[in-house]
């Protein structure tokens, strides 16, 4: 059983409203640059740096990051996942880097990308936004900037379509049971 | 899906198999531009390359490979192995993986050697060049370079120059390319290109300066003094004259050819030096990315489960 837990127009308040929290908790965009995780974050970050740019008139440097090469769950007995390219061309040294996810699940994708993005070098901090924290945390990880907080079981699977990925906007919650045993 | 379990030719690769290894490697290519030239994808695996010939280009770009994706690499080569002792090469294999290795590169002067070392191990076998055989990394890196420079491969024409009959590069190129839809055409002395060899689906000419006009890549070969190029040329100056690339044959060329060569050069033999320094010259971009092209084989074969019947 699919249901929609946020509308097109939930998720785009979502973002207006993290992207204030974001210039509110940084005082401005100075010294600010946005990392999105392929491939929902990245979209979401791209959103996010272009509200920036209305309220501030600023254009904060947007990087995209494949998490992959970083995961601890590679060569897991599973097929290794189709790599994305990773783009960041600018220096992170002393910036503040505010990563965008779609979704936080288990903090292990957030804790790969952290260690991928220490690899470029050494930020100023780094802080996190989501649109969807689902709970289920298994690391010791927490969301600074939080679209909606939507409690779910392991068994759901939570489904974030994006306009430019999927061509409309809107979150579900799936019951992957029903899908095995319909 | 990728579900290969050795690289030991391109005869047996799809043009899907290739595709993703093209795009695979495209994504790996930024990480060598990193300050941190390292991404810990294959931490705690092993990988042993195993060279019977000598090498520069090829050993250090599958070193530095497997280094960039943090595995531990081991280099063997010929003069310092058991085989001086008089072992065997599957001796020599067998007791290699004894040791656990994820993967193991093989260079061998004898064709089919990294496929009979296949038959005896189980761990993933990587072809470096065998004999006359093939040298399927060396082609895959020439097409992602091909595919970088020209935005795809189908319906591209490509002219190949030199010792046809000794080179591993270009029997695993014709395959891949074909597989991709390129139109090949091979160039050089008759002594020099095998009987036949227009069954693989080429064309064959003698005459280098009358075919370059509407080619959109010129790969030169290496004269292979060490092989038997010796005794197939009266001279190497008369080759050369014939063969060699110059300024003014590549006047008759498109603006926009892309000159490939294997390496390591014979400079003056087969290209003049100042065409190597040229824009068109593609050579160095062909050796980044052989590093972006390994990375990306040996990710894939190590992802997890593969199909072992290969």
């Amino acid at each position: 059983m699919n249901s929609a837990v946020l509308s097109e127009q939930d998720i785009s308040r979502a973002v207006t409203r993290i992207t204030h929290e974001i210039l509110e908790k940084n005082k401005g965009a100075t010294n600010l640059v946005l990392v999105g995780i392929r491939t929902r974050g990245a979209t979401l970050a791209k959103r996010i740096v272009k509200k920036i740019n209305d309220i501030e008139g600023l254009e904060v440097d947007l990087g995209v990051l494949d998490v992959t090469l970083y995961r601890d769950d590679l060569s897991a007995g599973k097929q290794n996942p189709v790599i994305e390219k990773t783009s960041i061309p600018f220096a992170l040294e002393g910036k503040h880097v505010v990563l965008i996810d779609d979704v936080l699940f288990t903090g292990r994708s957030i804790r790969a990308a952290i260690d991928a993005l220490i690899d470029f070098g050494r930020p100023a901090s780094i802080q996190l936004g989501v649109l969807i924290d689902r709970g289920h945390r298994e690391l010791p990880i927490r969301p600074d900037y939080v679209g909606k907080n939507i409690p779910t079981s392991k068994a759901n699977r939570v489904q974030v379509q994006m306009r430019e990925d999927d061509g409309k906007d809107e979150v579900c919650i799936i019951d992957t049971l029903t899908i095995d045993n319909p | 899906m990728f579900i290969l379990k050795n690289i030991l030719g391109t005869k047996c690769l799809s043009n899907e198999a290739i595709t993703t290894i093209l795009d695979t490697a495209d994504s790996f290519k930024e990480i060598s531009t990193r300050p941190i030239k390292k991404v810990p994808a294959l931490r705690g695996k092993t990988i042993i390359n195993l060279f019977f010939e000598p090498s520069t280009r090829t050993r250090t770009s599958f070193e530095i490979a497997g280094k960039r994706l943090s595995a531990d690499v081991i280099n063997i080569s010929g003069p310092s192995s058991s085989s001086v002792k008089g072992e065997n090469l599957i001796d020599t294999a067998l007791n290699l993986e004894a040791m656990h290795p994820d993967i193991m590169v093989v260079r061998h002067a004898l064709s089919g050697a990294s496929e009979m070392i296949s038959q005896h191990v189980k761990c993933p076998i990587i072809n470096a060049g065998d004999g006359f055989h093939e040298h399927p990394t060396q082609a895959l890196l020439d097409l992602h370079t091909i595919r970088e420079a020209k935005g795809s491969l189908e319906g591209l024409n490509i002219t190949i120059v030199g010792d046809i009959a000794h080179s591993r590069v270009v029997r695993s190129n014709i395959y891949a390319m074909k597989t991709m839809g390129m139109n090949v055409k091979l160039i050089g002395p008759p002594t020099m290109i095998p009987q036949g060899i227009d069954k693989m689906g080429v064309s064959v000419g003698y005459d280098f300066e009358g075919v370059i006009h509407d080619t959109d890549v010129i790969m030169m070969l290496r004269l292979q003094k060490e092989r038997q190029s010796r005794y197939l040329l009266s001279s190497i100056r008369e080759y050369s004259n014939l063969y060699c690339l110059t300024s003014k044959i590549l006047e008759k060329a498109k603006d926009d050819v892309l000159i490939f060569h294997p390496g390591p050069v014979n400079r003056g033999i087969e290209i003049s030096p100042d065409i190597m320094r040229s824009k068109r010259s593609l050579i160095l971009t062909q050796v980044t990315n052989g590093v972006a092209v390994r990375m990306a084989l040996m990710y894939l074969l190590l992802g997890g489960k593969n199909d072992t019947s290969n």
